[in-house]
Formats: structure tokens, sequence, C-alpha cells
């Protein structure tokens, strides 16, 4: 079981959501973050005043996965966030401990193991 | 001239000026956030310089004495507009109070394109888009042209504000062509409140726009005011139903677009019909609009912000309808078809088809050789990215956290950290 967290763009973010849903990959948590990767900073102005923008607005994703689901899902994201201009962003990979589905109290596997219906 | 009607037409001229910013309101808030600054700018840049090029010029080529087709440059540069009484009122303010539908209705156009198009493209576009295209279509109309001179009824711009503004919405959105998510994925509106505030704003300023056309404080202005009131409260009325009978949900942007529906709708009728047929117009007028925006959605036409639909179909429904209910009785002329003249609803047909393919073949004609000297939209990142930062260098919301204060002597600011001041508040002033 891994934990993906990747930083994204912005914009990229519906074609990436996009990308995992074909992969069958359900169960992701976005959050909107601010950082800097080294691209290069925009500049806005406000009145007589011009800032530079030294963090850009980003996308965080995490997703837990079961081993066979870790490629499919970074493949998904790598092919759908990226536009080859810096700042595209990093997928971090992690180990995890343990995992658990409050709902039920499964553990691990079965706790990222999608379920399609709950009837 | 009496100081009651100058007083009226001083307040009505304001109250159509405010239906701009108004309308910017409307358009932001149906947008994506990162677009919500150009898209309303797209409304606010023709309170500058299409106001300038419309007293310099516009004006006098819809309103100065010319031929059936075209003013003249009689009044070009404001020669011979002063304090002399035209009608009721000062001919200034006269100039001043059209002025301000010549400000709006390029506006209205910004609509169908907003999201992808370039800024300066677009403001060449509307620049001259007023002079080309509205100042000849009002002449038609206002200016002793020859749909006035046919007959044509258009109280308050049916067809020279919103047949014209759409039909150049429908041709800019194809020529521009869609955004490049359009169809592939679902973009929201980011502030309904705004789209509502924008509604409920340009339903006050339209009292202006709708009883200021009496251009006189009289009684006519009172009937153009009650019906600009019943219409749209109509439309609202009808199309809340349909929102429930439909999907079971009044719809918060559905009744913020069925307002600026039925106050389009009324626009070219206001001071020709009774109260009750405002009511009926209202009805009927929501009927249109409100299946042409539902069947829109599923077309590969990217009106974005549904001009056609609102507009076109509303000001084509408008303006064939004056010639129905148009009334002796309270208009003090014109009648149409309930009134015992038929023949009426046919001149209103053709001068909406007159109008709608003046305005298509200019508006595309002008775009295409703007194309030629420079490209209409942004494309690929740019257009991911958003139009505020892209466009205009500023973003809507900010928290300005990591904003770096450029110093004016200090090009590579990033390295020293002495030079360096994050800025702790919001980033705008």
């Amino acid at each position: 079981m891994k934990l993906i967290v990747a930083i994204i763009r912005p914009e990229q973010l519906s074609d990436v959501l996009e990308a995992l849903f074909h992969a069958d990959v359900r169960g992701v948590t976005i959050s909107r973050v601010q950082g800097h990767g080294g691209e290069i900073e925009h500049v806005e102005n406000y009145r007589g005043t011009s800032v530079k923008m030294a963090l850009a607005e980003k996308v965080r994703l995490e997703i837990g996965v079961s081993n066979h689901f870790v490629q499919p899902t970074i493949d998904a994201i790598l092919s759908a966030a990226r536009t080859g201009e810096v700042g595209d962003g990093k997928i971090l990979v992690l180990p995890i401990e343990k995992i658990y589905r409050i709902r039920t109290g499964e553990q691990d596997q079965d706790a990222v193991t999608p379920v399609h219906s709950d009837s | 001239m009496n100081n009651a009607d100058i007083a009226w037409m001083l307040v009505a001229t304001a109250l159509v000026l405010l239906m701009t910013p108004a309308l910017a309101f409307f358009y932001g808030g149906l947008v994506r956030s990162k677009n919500v600054l150009n898209t309303m700018m797209m409304s606010f840049v023709a309170l500058g310089p299409v106001a300038v090029i419309w007293a310099l010029l516009g004006y006098s080529l819809a309103f100065a004495p010319g031929n059936g087709a075209i003013g003249s440059l009689a009044f070009a540069g404001l020669r011979g507009v002063g304090m002399e009484a035209h009608g009721a009122i000062p001919h200034l303010l006269f100039m001043a109070f059209q002025g301000t539908f010549a400000i709006i209705t390029p506006a209205l156009i910004s609509g169908a394109v907003v999201e992808r198009m370039r800024f300066n493209a677009y403001l060449a576009f509307i620049l001259l888009w007023v002079v080309g295209v509205y100042a000849p279509v009002a002449h038609w109309v206002w200016g002793g042209g020859f749909l006035a001179t046919m007959g044509a009824l258009d109280f308050a711009g049916g067809a020279v504000v919103h047949v014209n503004a759409a039909t150049a919405a429908l041709v800019a959105a194809v020529v521009v062509g869609p955004r490049k998510d359009y169809g592939r994925h679902a973009m929201l509106p980011h502030n309904v409140p705004f789209a509502m505030l924008g509604a409920g704003l340009l339903w006050f300023g339209w009292f202006g726009f709708n009883a200021g056309s009496a251009l006189s404080a009289g009684p006519t202005a009172a009937l153009a005011f009650t019906n600009t009131l019943l219409a749209p409260a109509t439309t609202l009325a009808v199309w809340t139903m349909f929102d429930l009978f439909r999907g079971g949900a009044a719809t918060a942007v559905g009744a913020a677009t069925a307002i600026v529906v039925g106050l389009v709708v009324v626009t070219p009728a206001a001071g020709y019909i009774s109260p009750l047929s405002a009511i009926a117009m209202g009805a009927l007028g929501a009927i249109p609009s409100y299946f042409a925006l539902i069947y829109r959605a599923k077309t590969k036409l990217d009106d974005s912000l549904d001009v056609v639909a609102a507009h076109g179909l509303g000001g084509a429904t408008g303006a064939i309808l004056t010639g129905v209910f148009a009334d002796a009785a309270w208009s003090g002329g014109p009648s149409g078809l309930i009134d015992g003249n038929p023949g009426q609803v046919l001149t209103q047909a053709a001068s909406v088809l007159i109008v709608l393919a003046y305005s298509g073949g200019a508006t595309f004609v002008i775009l295409k050789v703007l194309a030629l000297m420079m490209p209409l939209r942004i494309t690929g990142r740019v257009e991911g990215v958003g139009l505020d930062v892209t466009q205009h260098g500023e973003e809507a919301y900010t928290a300005g956290d990591g904003a770096i204060l450029v110093k004016p002597k200090e090009a590579s600011i990033a390295h020293g950290v002495a030079d360096v001041v994050v800025s702790e508040s919001g980033g705008g002033l």
C-alpha cells in the first residue's frame, strides 16, 4: 500500500481527475495549496504597487492505493498533469503503515478497495 | 423644454449608465474565478473608449441628418450639439442618453466570447463595431432611417440593441471559437450572488432604459415604466414554474436569467402596449429563451453566457410581439395585430431580419479583418491559467501570500532578503 501525494497545477486538475477515473482509481482527496517549485514568478500590478507572486496556486492530491494500483495512478497523473513547462509539480510515493476504513473497520487492502454498490 | 422633462432624463441617463457595471456583475458571476476580472473588464471598458468614440463620431453617424442608411458628419466632434431643444430636452442631454445605449450594446456581445478572447482584440472589435454596426442600425430606427420610414416599432431597442448585439455575439462565438474545455469539463458559475446582484441592478437601470426612451417625463414614460415592472415579473414567475415542473427546483441562476429575458422582451414594446399586454408578453417571451438555453448547452456553439438565447430570441420575440400588442389607445399612435393592424407583425419581423442580416455580415467582416492584424483569442496554457493573470496581471481573489514587493530600482529582487517585503495583507488596494 502506498500513499501517492501529487502537487499539480490547478488548471490541470480536471484532466487529472478524468485520467484517474479512466484508470479506475476511486478515492482521492484534494486540497488547494500554494507553493514554489522553481518556476518564474509572474508579476502583478495593483495601482502603483508591483508584486512578484512567489507562491503559485497548486492543487495537492492524496490517494491511498493498493500495490497493483500504484503504477497506473502515477501514469495517469504524469500524462494528465504534464504541460512541459517548469511548475508542473511533483509526485511523491510514500509507504503506508496502516489503513482503516472508518465505516466498516476494514483494514489495509480491504480498506482501499472501492465499494461499487452500497445496496 | 421644461425642467421636469430634463430632470427625468438626467436621472434616466444615469440609470442606463449603471446597467453596464450591472452587466459586468451579471456576466462576472457566471464565469470561473480565474476569468472574472477579464469578464467584468469587457463590460467596464466600454464605459471609456466607446463613450468617447460615440461623442466624437458615433452619435453623428446615428443621429445627424443624413439619408435612409446612415447619418452624416454634421454632429461630428459634437459640433452643433448644445443646449438647444431636441424634442423636450437639450440636445446634448439626448446625445448623452443615447451614449449610454451605445456603451452597453457592445458590452452585451462580450458574453459570447468570455474566457478566451484576447482583451486588446476585443477592445478593437467593440470600437469598430459601435461605429460600423451600432451607429447605422440606431440611425435606421431612431435617427430617421429607412426602418423608421417603413414603420418599424422599436421603443427602447429590441432590434437596435438586443437583436443587434446577439447576432454579433453569435458570429463572434463562431469566429473566435469555443473554449478549450467546452463540452469536456463542466464550467460552473463561480459567484452566483454576483449574477443576482447584476440582474437586480440591470432591472433598476432598465427603468431608465425603457421609461427614459419616452424622452420626456409624461404619461408615456409612466406606461413604459409600469410595463418594465410587469413583464420581467411575469417572465420570472413563468420561468420559476418551468424550473419547478422540469427539475423540481427553482434555480437562482435561472431567476437572474429570467429577469434579463423579461426586460429584453418588453424593451421594444414598453411605450406601445397596455400593462396587461406586458404581462402577456412577459409570459410568452419566457418560452423560446427558456428552451433555447437548455438546447444550446447541448450544441457545439460556445455562446458562453447565452447572449443569443437571452437577448437574441428575447429581442426578436419582443419585436414581433410588439407588432401584435401595440395599442393605439395606450401608445397614442401605432397599433398592432390585436388593434386591427395585422401588417405591423410583418413589418416587425422584417426589421428583425434586416438587423440580423446586417449585424451578422458586418460583424463577420470586422472580426475577419481584425484577425489578419492580431490573434483574436488566447490559446493553450494561457487559457488554462486564466485571463485575469495573463491579460490583466491581476487576480480577483488573492490572499496575497508570497507576494513580493517589486521596488523600482531593484531588478533582481529575489536575491536579497533585505530587499524583500512579503505582503501580509490582501493583495489588492
